[in-house]
């Protein structure tokens, strides 16, 4: 590899981290993109003038074959399937790894020299195909193609950890006979099953852990075949992308008040609801409409909105932010109230509602507006359960105990859009739907806002 | 343990500390964009995949080579675009109420 080469993976590498710099603000991401992108660019352009490339054929046809699946993907998706297309970009970037750490081998014609390089070889492999079918698993899961609730058999923990000593001791066989095939064909097959068995057990809520951890993985297997190719871009891009993947999971767990271990191995939300239905006493609640929400909204001077996944599933964005701008009309201060798990993917809601034009300005934090909520006239929870859920702070025994919550209930009123009583993915059962102050709205959010500003418009 | 690798490690660790230091500025409403771009970066394996692609000396290897080309391409072109898609509804809130 040239020195010029050298240099121009240092230009990348400087502008890949600028990039991820200017995503600190919303003022500057756009920009920070596009550096990063240029990085990108000029890090495929000096390679393609590698003195050793000898044919191009099939480097511009699997470009071509690749630009066009990629672009027509990131064009089409709907900003509510953006989820599962992430998962699925990151399952490409993973197997990429594979495949290139693979063809490294062959080329070497299995002489691997030196044990640093094995290992890098294995790791590249290992981490690479896990991400890949993760990744597939996750994408099903969000695309409905697969049922979202956690799969889990007896033993499922034992069997994982069995496939990762298969994979080291597999490991050891290929140092001692490099040039026995078989052995890496076999490890890629044993990490293929890791990734399906090691994500099927985490479903619904948890897929933001899910995401973020996969994302991550796919930073790691580049950075492994960093190291096999002995390719600095590679490494530090990587790890970049591994250090973001890493904090990402690591606020998701936080946000939820679990470990990482908890979320992988927890199978939190298998049965769904098994505290709910039990308890003998009867609860009643109250049915009210739109045209109830109506009146409560005439006196109101302040409104905060609480989203959840349900606004995504009904695509309700755009009529809410239709609701929310005939309410500001009336002089009535409307804010949203974003907890950071709520949704699919770590910011879920905040793209959603940036896409229904919702200015960023009044997507609020949990921890800022929290306080905010005993000044509130309404707080508007629209598909969102768990995260309001008043048991979390109290209630020892419960899966959501510890979790941070939006203060709803501290709201003057609370009104509930919501299809059903049932419970959230924890299976915890909500207390202040039954309160006095709050409105209980059945009906799919789409359906019920779209009623609310008609109601708002006739007052 | 060569040279060439130890002088790998160090820069993967600094890289490491350097993606942490950056990444926990970026606030929560940036998350989606972050992860989709951090994951359009991590397409950088597209650089091994040319190499390996156009340095084949067999057809498997070859082979190999071109599906990596594919499949980094599609996280790259997929990941910047979407990315950039996003970015620009976080941007364009001065032409509201449009509707």
């Amino acid at each position: 590899m040239g020195t010029i080469t050298n240099v121009v993976y240092l230009i990348a590498s400087v502008l890949f981290i600028l990039g991820l710099k200017k995503l600190s603000s919303p003022k500057t991401a756009r920009t920070g993109n596009m550096y990063s992108l240029v990085g990108m660019l000029l890090a495929m352009v000096i390679t393609l003038l590698d003195q050793g490339i000898l044919d191009y054929t099939y480097i511009i046809a699997g470009m071509i074959i690749g630009a066009a699946i990629g672009g027509i993907a990131a064009k089409k998706v709907e900003m509510t399937d953006m989820p599962q297309l992430v998962a699925l970009f990151n399952g490409f970037g993973g197997i990429a790894s594979t495949f290139v750490a693979y063809s490294e081998y062959v080329n070497q014609n299995g002489v691997i020299n030196g044990e640093d390089i094995v290992i890098s070889l294995i790791l590249s492999l290992l981490i690479g195909t896990v991400t890949f079918t993760g990744s597939l698993i996750a994408y099903a899961k969000l695309q409905g193609i697969m049922r979202g609730a956690p799969i889990v058999f007896k033993g499922q923990t034992v069997l994982n950890a069995i496939l990762l000593v298969g994979v080291v001791v597999l490991g050891v066989m290929f140092e001692m006979e490099s040039t026995f095939q078989a052995y890496l064909i076999a490890i890629v097959v044993i990490a293929a099953i890791l990734g399906v068995t090691s994500v099927i057990p985490i479903g619904g809520a948890d897929m933001p852990v899910v995401i973020s951890l996969l994302n991550s993985y796919s930073g790691l297997a580049a950075c492994a075949t960093g190291f096999v190719l002995t390719n600095n871009v590679l490494i530090i891009a990587g790890a970049l992308v591994g250090a973001s993947g890493i904090i990402l999971t690591n606020i998701m767990c936080v946000a939820m008040n679990r470990s990482l271990a908890n979320v992988l191995f927890g199978a939190v939300g298998v049965e769904g609801g098994t505290s709910a239905a039990g308890s003998g006493e009867q609860k009643t609640v109250t049915r009210y409409t739109a045209e109830d929400a109506a009146m409560i909204f005439d006196n109101a001077e302040s409104v905060i909105i609480v989203p959840g996944y349900g606004l995504a599933v009904a695509q309700a964005q755009h009529v809410l932010e239709e609701l929310a701008n005939l309410l500001e009309e009336r002089g009535i201060k409307v804010r949203y109230a974003i907890n950071p798990v709520a949704g699919r993917m770590p910011g879920h809601m905040n793209v959603l509602l940036a896409e229904a034009n919702v200015s960023y300005e009044k997507l609020v934090e949990m921890d800022m507006i929290n306080d905010d909520f005993a000044d509130t006239d309404v707080a508007l929870v629209i598909g969102a359960n768990d995260v309001i859920n008043p048991a979390a702070r109290y209630k020892k025994n419960s899966p959501l105990y510890g979790m941070p919550i939006l203060d709803c209930d501290k709201a003057q009123r609370v009104m509930i859009v919501k299809r059903s009583l049932s419970t959230g993915f924890a299976g915890e059962d909500n207390e202040l739907f039954y309160d006095d102050k709050t409105m209980m709205m059945f009906g799919d959010a789409k359906g019920m806002v779209t009623e609310m500003v008609k109601a708002v418009k006739e007052l | 343990m060569n040279e060439m690798i130890l002088i790998s490690i160090y820069i993967f660790v600094l890289a490491i500390f350097i993606g942490f230091e950056v990444i926990t500025k970026v606030p929560p409403l940036l998350h989606t964009p972050l992860m989709s771009g951090s994951n359009a970066i991590s397409g950088i394996t597209i650089v091994g995949a040319i190499l390996s692609t156009g340095t084949g000396h067999s057809m498997l290897a070859t082979v190999l080579g071109m599906l990596a080309v594919i499949t980094a391409t599609i996280n790259v072109v997929g990941g910047y675009m979407v990315t950039d898609r996003m970015l620009g509804m976080f941007t364009k809130d001065k032409k509201k109420g449009a509707k």
